[in-house]
């Protein structure tokens, strides 16, 4: 089948491109942009008049549930999600239940994602067995299973003997680590920011040294052992600084933040509210400024949506008690957005930082527009009012502290691999 | 609207409060009751109580009930702000009472204090003394003792306002 | 995007008090109307029949997931002096894990037609979540939670501070020991400062002082004798016997030579200064129990206030759920 998307705008980072341009499409790849290629017949065309044309995001970090609690989701639940929210590229966490750490799992997700076709799932897998920290994984096997990367997902590892054999071990095989920084003495059973708020509610705390101190040792030892490390939703003023001198140091170290940690602060808990307990936890407005700049001059160079999606029970408890994380594919685009709005960056680089940003650290060839290339699109009305209803959320997990926020620019439609997965105005499985 | 205006002021009030006291006198005369002791219900009950405990020249410290949480509507309308610690400084047990309130109208306060007094232990008689005693009884509650009787339509009120100078305030439809 | 209005729960529509969970988002007046009506309650005791029958035929229910016999005999009397009946639950914390939520254990004891909780639980925040999830006419009385909020408490010392204070304006209150787990030094700070003290401090070891504790609005003292200088109020608080194993201290010999409280110490405070101590009392550890026994201490006091505080505090929420209007 041929598509011609016509009269949109396009933006794509990654070849620089920001003009009115068209797309055409046959099959699954993009064969033309601007003038359709010789001989091209569109059987069909899509108005994208007002519409901002960008690749289908990369989101590099979303625990899909599957296999695990369907209450909490299932792929099916959670790519309908992320198509929603433009997404088409969804990096999974290793913290499925079982765990993503032989071949068997990280073929299983992949084989039903594939037959969902609505995103483009990748796996993570873990850097130990069964998460514990302790026995290293069969690194080599996961990575011929389609593992891009492994990672700790949000398991501490049980001392940096372990954490030294791992990077090690990764190394040889050239795969990257995504190490979630954190020290799980120091963190103490925290549910909230070690400041003014938990201070005030009473709240045990997680002190932002708990960050640091895991990303200095985490640093020393990228360095020691020649690994590729990512940091997966860096919290702190302190780790961005650690980040950008390790970078100016050569090492090959890399981060993300979630979208929501550039947005809520250690205010927004409130009076206890469970929605805004997340894992890092939320830090202060000064943590936040400097998440910013890390993500404005590059340092950190994706957003990642950070999704974790819970069931409601999980979140009816006295606020310690309850699950952490935000559901969150479908307001990545909008909280990126926002960040427009709010002088912290150019639309152009809000959105390298949610497509060939993510894909680059993980040398992925997704997150661009090219001929070619997958045809993985997401059209988006960078004019559109809407208010984020949490109870409406396609995602299984309901569980957003953004309800009642309003926002400007909406996914309009989002294509994967050349096919119509999300559309706003009709239901996307009539196409 | 409602408005208010004076009804009584200080003098004529001092003038029913020593008809009150004398007539008091004399009731308890025939009672044959020799030591009665004054307790007054908060707050215009203690003003008139107070008054009268100096011309009864009663040797007990004055009692003081603040009824708020024995009133039958508490739940219903609920803590006065000005709610005042109930204070009686004797052993009330087989004593003759005489309670003194400003007002009765519909006889719930009477009630509340009674059911208060008994909480401190079990007089022996207890009389009572009103400085008004209008109409709207919704109980069978008489005073002894009354000051003025003052037939008024149910849409009115009667109001003691102190403690220096006292004065009477009559509301009604303006 | 919602503005959030923290604290507006515990209030009704026309500013009366519908839940009390914490003192934080209150009035002095507010304040100051609770120990004025404590007053009215504090008298009872010395009465033949120590009860009014305010309260006669309303349910109140003692809901208890963490275990303190004494709290919740001081809530049950100060219920059964307002005539009221008293359910007591103790949920242990097995029971909820056997699959019972939080929440199912709610519903079932509001289908006991109980107006009014009294929340005891292990977990900052429980007491919050348990009154936006109970029903309309419901009332939740935070009878501590976690780290978070011990109100009743820190108003009955509030209410024996005004007993031998009177005016609150020229105070100067410290609050020595362990302030980074205290509910009640957290409540008791907020109140302090609602009521118009001149100086709040704390004072502790760094590692039982939250890191943040100036926000609160304190001042903070490493040193009991700087701490304690010209104080008129000392409110020393528990220790916990674990947090030697949680490295929070090295000894609690080392605690008492820093920050027990003696004779000694004592001494430059003010002369008329007042001791408290929200109990239980570990003597030896937190003070000397020539202190703890002698003339400046109101401890004892302060047990027989609990409960005409916490009569005054049930009294004044059960009102606000009947609305309804004025009778003559």
């Amino acid at each position: 089948m041929n598509i011609s998307i016509l009269n949109g705008h396009l933006i794509d980072p990654a070849s620089g491109i920001d003009q009115p341009m068209d797309v055409h499409i046959h099959g699954q790849q993009i064969v033309g942009l601007g003038r359709p290629p010789e001989g091209f017949e569109a059987h069909h065309t899509l108005d994208a008049g007002g519409l901002v044309i960008c690749p289908g995001l990369v989101d590099i970090s979303a625990s899909l549930r599957e296999p695990g609690p369907s209450a909490k989701g299932t792929l099916e639940t959670e790519t309908r999600a992320a198509a929603r929210g433009g997404i088409t590229t969804l990096v999974c966490t290793p913290d499925t239940d079982p765990v993503i750490d032989t071949p068997a799992v990280a073929e299983l997700i992949q084989r039903t994602a594939r037959k969902l076709r609505r995103a483009r799932v990748l796996v993570t897998g873990a850097l130990t067995q069964g998460l514990d920290g302790q026995q290293l994984s069969n690194m080599a096997a996961l990575q011929t299973a389609g593992c891009v990367a492994l990672g700790n997902a949000r398991a501490p590892l049980g001392n940096t003997l372990v954490e030294r054999r791992a990077l090690e071990y990764a190394a040889t095989f050239g795969m990257t680590v995504i190490l979630r920084p954190e020290d799980p003495h120091l963190r103490a059973g925290g549910c909230a920011h070690e400041g003014a708020v938990a201070t005030r509610l009473g709240l045990p705390g997680i002190p932002s040294a708990a960050e640091t101190v895991a990303v200095a040792r985490d640093l020393a030892l990228a360095e020691h052992t020649g690994a590729r490390i990512h940091f997966h939703a860096l919290s702190t003023a302190g780790a961005a600084r650690q980040l950008r001198e390790a970078q100016a140091a050569r090492l090959p170290v890399s981060a993300d933040v979630a979208a929501h940690q550039l947005h809520l602060t250690e205010m927004d808990i409130g009076d206890f509210d469970a929605n805004c307990h997340v894992s890092p936890p939320l830090r202060t407005l000064a943590d936040r400024e400097a998440l910013r700049r890390a993500v404005a001059d590059g340092t950190i160079a994706a957003i990642c949506s950070d999704h974790q999606p819970h069931e409601s029970d999980a979140k009816e408890a006295p606020f310690p008690e309850t699950a952490p994380g935000i559901s969150g594919l479908e307001t990545l685009l909008a909280l990126t957005l926002r960040l427009v709005d709010e002088g912290v960056l150019s639309l152009s680089e809000a959105i390298a930082r949610v497509t060939c940003g993510p894909a680059g650290l993980l040398d992925l060839p997704y997150g661009r527009i090219q001929v070619g290339g997958p045809a993985d699109l997401c059209l988006f009305d960078p004019e559109a009012h809407w208010t984020l209803d949490s109870a409406a959320l396609l995602s299984e997990g309901h569980n957003s502290p953004l309800d009642g926020w309003e926002f400007r620019g909406e996914v309009v439609h989002t294509l994967f691999n050349g096919r119509l997965v999300y559309s706003r105005d009709r239901n996307p499985d009539d196409s | 609207m409602s408005e208010s205006h004076i009804f009584m002021q200080h003098e004529a009030i001092m003038d029913l409060v020593d008809d009150m006291a004398r007539s008091l006198r004399q009731r308890l005369r025939e009672r044959g009751i020799e030591r009665p002791a004054v307790v007054g219900i908060h707050t215009g009950g203690a003003w008139i109580a107070e008054r009268l405990h100096r011309q009864l020249e009663s040797p007990d410290p004055l009692g003081l009930l603040d009824i708020s949480f024995y009133r039958d509507d508490f739940t219903r309308i609920g803590v006065n702000p000005q709610v005042r610690p109930s204070r009686i400084d004797f052993d009330l047990e087989d004593r003759d009472i005489v309670l003194v309130d400003d007002v009765i109208q519909s006889g719930r306060t009477i009630r509340a204090a009674m059911n208060e007094l008994f909480d401190f232990g079990r007089p022996s008689t207890i009389t009572l003394a009103c400085l008004i005693e209008r109409s709207g009884r919704q109980l069978p509650i008489q005073p002894d003792v009354v000051g003025l009787r003052l037939p008024l339509p149910d849409d009115e009120h009667i109001r003691l306002t102190g403690p220096e100078p006292l004065t009477l305030l009559r509301t009604g439809r303006g | 995007m919602a503005s959030k209005t923290p604290h507006d729960i515990q209030l009704g529509p026309d500013g009366q008090l519908r839940h009390f969970l914490t003192i934080e988002g209150l009035s002095r007046d507010l304040l100051t109307r609770i120990l004025d009506i404590a007053e009215s309650f504090a008298a009872l005791p010395g009465r033949p029949v120590k009860k009014v029958p305010a309260l006669r035929g309303r349910i109140i229910t003692n809901l208890f997931f963490e275990n303190s016999t004494r709290t919740r005999t001081t809530f049950e009397l100060a219920a059964k002096r307002l005539s009221a009946d008293v359910l007591n639950f103790n949920v242990s914390t097995s029971a909820t894990s056997k699959g019972e939520t939080l929440l199912d254990t709610l519903r079932n004891i509001e289908a006991m037609h109980s107006e009014m909780f009294v929340v005891r639980h292990s977990q900052s925040g429980a007491a919050h979540f348990i009154a936006r999830h109970a029903a309309p006419g419901v009332s939740v009385i935070n009878a501590g939670d976690g780290r978070h909020a011990h109100p009743t408490q820190a108003m009955l010392d509030m209410f024996t501070i005004r007993k031998h204070k009177g005016d609150f304006t020229p105070l100067r209150v410290a609050i020595v020991g362990d302030v980074l787990h205290s509910r009640v030094a957290r409540s008791q700070i907020l109140a302090l400062n609602t009521l118009g003290v001149t100086e709040v401090r704390v004072v502790g070891p760094r590692t039982l002082i939250p890191t943040e504790a100036r926000a609160l609005g304190v001042h903070v003292h490493h040193d009991l004798e700087s701490g304690l200088r010209d104080v008129d109020v000392i409110i020393m608080l528990r220790l916990q016997k674990e947090r030697m194993a949680g490295a929070l201290l090295p000894s609690e010999e080392e605690y008492f030579r820093l920050y027990g409280l003696t004779n000694e110490r004592l001494a430059v405070a003010k002369p008329d200064a007042i001791v408290m101590h929200p109990g239980p009392m570990n003597r030896g550890v937190e003070m000397d129990s020539e202190v703890a026994d002698g003339p400046r201490s109101v401890i004892l006091q302060q047990v027989s206030y609990g409960i005409a505080v916490r009569m005054a505090v049930m009294s004044m929420c059960m009102q606000t759920h009947a609305g309804g209007g004025e009778t003559a």
